[in-house]
């Protein structure tokens, strides 16, 4: 595997909207049973939020705590399944929105869930590689679940954005190695001009999320010379709260690793934002010199895992902005007819 | 009319086998069963799949099965029964044998569950139904199943759990067994608790999508006298009754198991006492309590208290579903009567490993297709 030479993240910042639904009120309007939902409950975008919004709320959380004028951030990629627009970029609207127009390229990534550390993988090469100073990466959803459908109790809204530079003076945390493993298996899909997602069930799990996953991380691990015990937490992809804690097990992570990166039961599946924001919430509690293993899961499909090193310069950067915690605790209940309004599920 | 003997059996394990597909499944299936039986040809082939034109889109499984085999050439026949499909095979191999038209058969039952979406497999589950005016109306196999349960719970003034005993029991006659989907133990708690999927009917007294493919090697007395195999010898007998069990007399009373039963052990020559292991199609727990009490293992509204006394575990006096039945064992649809015919025929040539019942020297399996809409009785014998 080549290594990385230099791409630490400067910056990062994670957004949380404010609206919850809980898992209980939808399994009431559809007559589910109680005693087995996957997740406690979910965030849900106010009426004049989308993916667009939300990814602009983490990039200028994620400048903040950078510390750096927008204008110099080179790249604003946005990784997301979500995208207000079919056809123009989202990463236009994001870069203009923070300042960083007009010597920027600017992008989407779709992968499903691991679209956005798809992005980050980009932005990394690209400063690596020392074409850009500075560049944006951005996984951010508003995803979408059938009225009725398993995927409804999940699916949530989020974002996360991470400012990767060269500097490790600057940094927060080294990326020191990623790798990804991809195949084409059709576990979750959206076609054209569908507005909701098919799934195909428990394939969705062993054959889909655990093989890429597991695949993913021991493939990094090989190629990169570390072992179980180089990571001090292990963060996966979260589309409910027992999946990530099974992959722990199958790859013999202590679960203690892992729990403190694990947010899905209080805000649902956010999609391309979901490993990114456990990285967020990791990087709120970590401490100098600390490995983060982080694994995405994009459904179609492939997992994106990252050695992620913590270093000096989050004890500082850390206050800079607020944690995502304050994001978390900070919510509006709303029924099913509210939520319903709000995610334009209601059409005439 | 010749003997029929079972010469050697092939078992998947029963799984969501992703990486497998169905021609995969019986073409291993197959391959074991030609292999225990130490023989690379026969004169034909016959193969039960109950949903395999609906899910795959697959029909043709017989020239399909020949082609994987390199035994394209002989006779390859697919043969349909709804959930007792796999039976319906060993039943046309055994007739074939017993006719003298053949010395020995590969007989194959497969399904595979999980290419299709839980409400495609609930829908084609219902084929083996009335679909103009059952299926029509958004009756599944369950929502008919809670009705049965209803109505056996009222006459008999029976509670759930005593029913929901029947789960317990597969499971832990699973616990052993190397090609079961769920080899662990459950309580009943964990029965009665699981969610309703038709009220009064649990998810833990259902069946859960299943892949799998079984197979079993007939032969003729001569062929058998050749064979250095440990055999059993077969007799298959069957029986049709009304798809609905609401138009029946009574649908508490499943009359086309007591019919194939009393034929299969009328021309076995047995009694019911010499039954001493039984395979019961569980496809739910209420099924398992009116198969025991319409075949005549149990009296009427108290099968149940054969569950409670212990009466079907292992060292029991009638050991039931020893390699967990379809609730645990697994239920590939069309491929679970030739598991249980196989599973027979482990136990009465001591490889039943843990699970073994020694005393027995004759089993009975029942193979049911619908609710109980066609019925097979197998007996294997001690050769």
């Amino acid at each position: 595997m080549v290594r990385i030479n230099s791409a630490v993240i400067v910056g990062y910042g994670g957004y949380v909207p404010r609206y919850r639904i809980k898992s209980e009120e939808i399994a009431r309007i559809w007559g589910r049973d109680k005693s087995e939902l996957p997740v406690e409950e979910k965030a849900v975008a106010g009426l004049d939020e989308d993916t667009v919004t939300m990814a602009v709320e983490a990039a200028k959380i994620a400048i903040k705590r950078a510390g750096i004028p927008p204008s110099k951030i080179g790249a604003v990629h946005v990784g997301t399944e979500s995208k207000p627009y079919a056809v123009k970029p989202s990463g236009t609207i994001v870069a203009e929105a923070i300042g960083a127009v007009p010597s920027v390229t600017a992008a989407d990534f779709e992968f499903a869930c691991k679209a956005g550390t798809e992005a980050l993988q980009f932005i990394t090469s690209l400063v690596d590689a020392g074409r850009i100073e500075y560049g944006l990466a951005i996984g951010a959803d508003t995803a979408q679940g059938r009225p009725g459908d398993a995927l409804e109790f999940t699916a949530a809204c989020g974002a996360a954005a991470f400012i990767i530079g060269r500097d490790k003076n600057e940094g927060v945390a080294e990326i020191e190695a990623w790798t990804s493993y991809v195949t084409d298996t059709p576990d979750f899909w959206r076609r054209e001009y569908e507005r909701y997602p098919h799934h195909t069930a428990r394939f969705t799990g062993d054959p889909a999320y655990f093989h890429h996953i597991v695949n993913s991380v021991k493939n990094l691990l090989e190629n990169d010379g570390y072992t179980l015990n180089d990571i001090d937490y292990a963060v996966f992809h979260q589309p409910n709260v027992r999946f990530p804690l099974v992959a722990a097990k199958l790859l013999g992570i202590d679960l203690e690793k892992t729990k403190p990166g694990l947010i899905t039961g209080y805000i649902g599946n956010t999609y391309a934002a979901s490993s990114l924001l456990g990285l967020v919430k990791v990087l709120d509690q970590a401490k100098p010199g600390q490995r983060i293993l982080l694994a995405s899961f994009g459904s179609g499909a492939g997992s994106d895992s990252y050695i992620i090193r913590v270093l000096e310069g989050i004890e500082v950067k850390r206050s800079l902005a607020p944690t995502l915690d304050k994001f978390i605790e900070r919510k509006t209940y709303i029924d099913y007819a509210i939520y319903a309004r709000h995610r334009k599920k209601i059409l005439m | 009319m010749s003997k029929v003997y079972v010469a050697g059996v092939g078992l998947t394990k029963i799984d969501e086998h992703w990486w497998m597909s169905l021609e995969y499944l019986m073409t291993e299936a197959s391959l074991k069963a030609l292999d225990d039986a130490g023989i690379s040809r026969v004169d034909s082939i016959y193969v039960g799949s109950m949903l395999s034109p609906i899910l795959q889109e697959q029909g043709h499984l017989g020239a399909l099965l020949a082609e994987e085999l390199g035994l394209s050439g002989i006779p390859a026949i697919g043969v349909e029964a709804a959930s007792a499909s796999g039976a319906a095979a060993v039943y046309t191999g055994a007739r074939e044998i017993e006719s003298g038209r053949a010395n020995a058969v590969l007989v194959v039952g497969v399904d595979k569950m999980s290419d299709g979406m839980a409400e495609e497999v609930t829908a084609a589950m219902m084929s083996g139904e009335r679909q103009e005016y059952v299926g029509f109306i958004g009756a599944t196999f369950y929502s008919i199943n809670a009705l049965i349960y209803s109505l056996y719970m009222d006459r008999y003034n029976v509670g759930q759990e005593k029913i929901a005993l029947f789960p317990v029991l597969c499971h832990e006659h699973a616990v052993n067994v190397p090609h079961a989907q769920y080899p662990f133990k459950i309580k009943l708690e964990t029965v009665l608790n699981s969610p309703y999927i038709s009220e009064p009917l649990r998810r833990f007294e259902t069946t859960a999508i299943a892949d799998g493919a079984a197979a079993l090697v007939l032969v003729n007395e001569e062929t058998a006298k050749k064979l250095d195999t440990p055999k059993t010898e077969l007799i298959i007998e069957a029986s049709t009754d009304y798809l609905t069990p609401f138009q029946r007399e009574d649908p508490l009373w499943f009359p086309a198991i007591q019919l194939a039963t009393s034929k299969a052990l009328s021309r076995a020559k047995l009694e019911r006492q010499d039954i001493k292991i039984l395979e019961l199609y569980d496809a739910t727990s209420i099924m398992a309590i009116v198969s025991l009490e319409s075949s005549g293992f149990a009296e009427r509204g108290k099968a149940w208290q054969l569950l409670e006394r212990g009466e079907l575990g292992l060292s029991g006096a009638l050991p039931c579903n020893t390699f967990g039945g379809l609730k645990a064992r697994g239920h590939p649809a069309g491929a679970t009567p030739v598991y249980q015919i196989a599973e027979l025929h482990l136990q009465l040539t001591h490889r039943a490993g843990k699970n073994q019942v020694d005393s027995a020297k004759n089993g009975l399996a029942q193979s049911l297709g619908g609710v109980a809409s066609t019925a097979f009785a197998t007996i294997l014998r001690e050769v």
